[in-house]
């Protein structure tokens, strides 16, 4: 018996209403949205519920938006997966130009590093996680280098011309 | 002399001041890496030592980081593959295979069975060369220096495969979306059959010389066990939370590429020591070989890639002669061809854990955002609290038996 992703919905819109959203199938993964000042109580629920049991934290990772909206500069992604049920579910929450979001760090162990990469490339600011530093970039770096105005290579290069990489005015 | 002695406003100066033994007696502190021969890669631990045994490590990441994730932002899909390559480079055709597979994921592309098979054999092969260095490099930390010289022949073997499919021995950038590039040669085939019959024999060798051994016994049992609950807590995955007793195997959970067709057990440990993850290693191989031979008995006749011409480069005469193949070769350089706006995640099992790979797109030629989920970078940060009391050099040893590797680790 597969854990229905009709069961995983009712039981999360029954608990948190509203902070909820957008709930979809995203190729083979059941998708949804919350607010962010109700993200650590979701992944608590979603962890400690008996039925739902999503015991395992597979991924965390920031994106970058910058042409949305204020409310949705950037995203935390969370990937949990219930190893009994053989089910995955992503989480999604959108933060403002200033991002700050809960830690997890306290729930999965392994949340501590995969935050401090976050940190690290996009600077969103756990809350309450217990040594928020850089990780894979040296301390005294000032910038977050993986939001898109960061520049990949050298800005006085000519040789190189952005149309040629993929990104025009047109497609991107 | 007294400019080798740490200042006293020193930081570590400091904390030796501060934290003494009961009985007063000092701890010292010290600095293992970044580069450290024992290391095999670039980790650095500052341990605060009590005589031999290590009361507290503090790791250091990111010495070899590159950038992957931004540098694939500004490629198009098949230029990312190099990048997966110098990630867990003892198995590259892994994470290639793993690549294209999101890929196709995305472009919803069904790969013909013949190359899906073909998939499994080089993503089994390397499956062995990843467990076949760990082990033997975990013999000779432990001073068994043999064992690695006697199997590591095969690892050659190994890459003498890889050649005759791809050219490219370590960094293999194999494969294209939808398949191979080209069909396996005979001599492939041949090179393949040689590996299986000579290869086994050597392998029962080296375990026949290791899991009896008093002095690797010694070395090894209960040192660095981790319980099932911390491993799942650590997001521990791949053969070092198989040793803690969880038989959760990607492979078997979320079957890619027909490995639902074959018929192999997950091995597992018991208390999840360096010891138990030695053993499922090598239990591993055996399967691995195993899923090699069932694949090469049941190979289907049949193409070699999907036929999807907007993303699989023509042969190259064709585009000196055909029409049709010269603007597919065009768009495709140009990129010029349609992708979804999507989320993928795929995941794959790994050498050393759950390989995934996590792809949001825009509609345009490269990933808007692209992240790997790495297993080692993972499980990596329990190495602090895993060789808290033990000895100096049962650190090296826990290390190796993690399987780090650090180019995984630094992406």
């Amino acid at each position: 018996m597969a854990l229905e992703t009709t069961i995983i919905q009712e039981k999360l819109t029954q608990k948190f209403g509203e902070k909820v959203l957008d709930f979809c199938m995203s190729k083979d993964i059941f998708t949804f949205e919350v607010v962010p000042s109700k993200l650590h109580e979701l992944i608590q629920t979603l962890r400690d519920d008996e039925e739902l049991n999503f015991n395992f934290l597979t991924d965390l990772c920031g994106i970058h938006f910058p042409e949305n909206d204020e409310n949705h500069q950037f995203a935390v992604v969370y990937h949990l997966h219930n190893w009994i049920e053989n089910t995955r579910i992503r989480v999604k929450t959108y933060l403002t130009a200033d991002p700050e979001v809960m830690s997890i760090a306290d729930l999965f162990l392994c949340a501590n590093w995969m935050e401090r990469e976050t940190w690290d490339f996009y600077g969103i600011n756990f809350v309450g996680h217990p040594q928020l530093k850089r990780i894979l970039n040296m301390d005294e770096m000032i910038s977050h280098p993986m939001r898109k105005e960061f520049p990949m290579e050298d800005g006085g290069r000519t040789d190189k011309d952005d149309r040629f990489f993929g990104r025009t005015i047109i497609n991107q | 002399m007294s400019e080798l002695l740490l200042s006293p406003e020193h930081r570590y100066a400091k904390i030796i001041e501060q934290t003494r033994n009961e009985d007063g007696s000092e701890l010292s502190i010290l600095n293992l890496g970044p580069t450290h021969p024992a290391t095999h890669g670039i980790f650095q631990n500052i341990l605060l030592m009590d005589g031999e045994r290590i009361l507290e490590a503090e790791p250091t990441i990111g010495y070899i980081h590159r950038a992957f994730e931004k540098i694939a932002e500004n490629r198009p899909f098949y230029q990312v593959n190099v990048l997966t390559d110098r990630m867990n480079y003892c198995s590259s055709p892994i994470n290639n295979m793993a690549w294209w597979m999101t890929v196709e994921k995305l472009l919803d592309i069904e790969v013909p069975k013949r190359a899906q098979y073909l998939r499994v054999i080089v993503m089994e092969l390397a499956r062995i060369t990843d467990h076949l260095i760990c082990n033997s490099i975990l013999g000779v930390d432990t001073g068994a220096y043999t064992g690695f010289l006697y199997v590591f022949q095969f690892r050659e073997k190994i890459y003498e495969i890889y050649e005759e499919i791809c050219g490219a021995r370590l960094t293999t950038n194999m494969g294209r979306i939808g398949g191979f590039e080209r069909e396996w040669s005979p001599k492939t085939f041949e090179l393949l059959n040689t590996f299986l019959e000579e290869f086994p024999v050597c392998w029962r060798e080296f375990e026949n010389l290791f899991e009896r051994n008093r002095i690797f016994i010694d070395r090894t049992i209960n040192v660095g066990p981790i319980s099932a609950e911390k491993a799942i807590q650590y997001g521990f995955t791949g053969p070092n939370l198989r040793a803690a007793g969880i038989d959760y195997d990607v492979r078997v959970a979320q079957p890619y590429s027909s490995y639902e067709d074959f018929d192999f057990s997950i091995p597992v440990g018991k208390s999840g020591d360096t010891y138990d993850r030695f053993c499922v290693r090598n239990a591993e191989v055996w399967e691995s070989l195993s899923i090699i031979r069932q694949a090469l008995a049941k190979l289907p006749e049949g193409p070699i890639h999907a036929n999807v011409p907007d993303y699989y480069l023509p042969p190259k005469e064709d585009v000196y002669q055909n029409m049709e193949s010269l603007i597919y070769h065009f768009k495709i350089v140009m990129g010029e061809i349609p992708v979804p706006v999507a989320e993928i995640y795929h995941a794959v099992e790994g050498g050393n854990g759950e390989l995934g790979f996590y792809l949001t797109t825009d509609g345009s030629r490269t990933p808007y955002r692209l992240h790997f989920r790495r297993p080692c970078f993972i499980y990596y940060q329990a190495y602090p609290e895993m060789i808290k009391g033990a000895m100096l050099s049962d650190a090296i040893v826990i290390l190796s038996s993690l399987n780090v590797i650090a180019g995984e680790l630094d992406a």
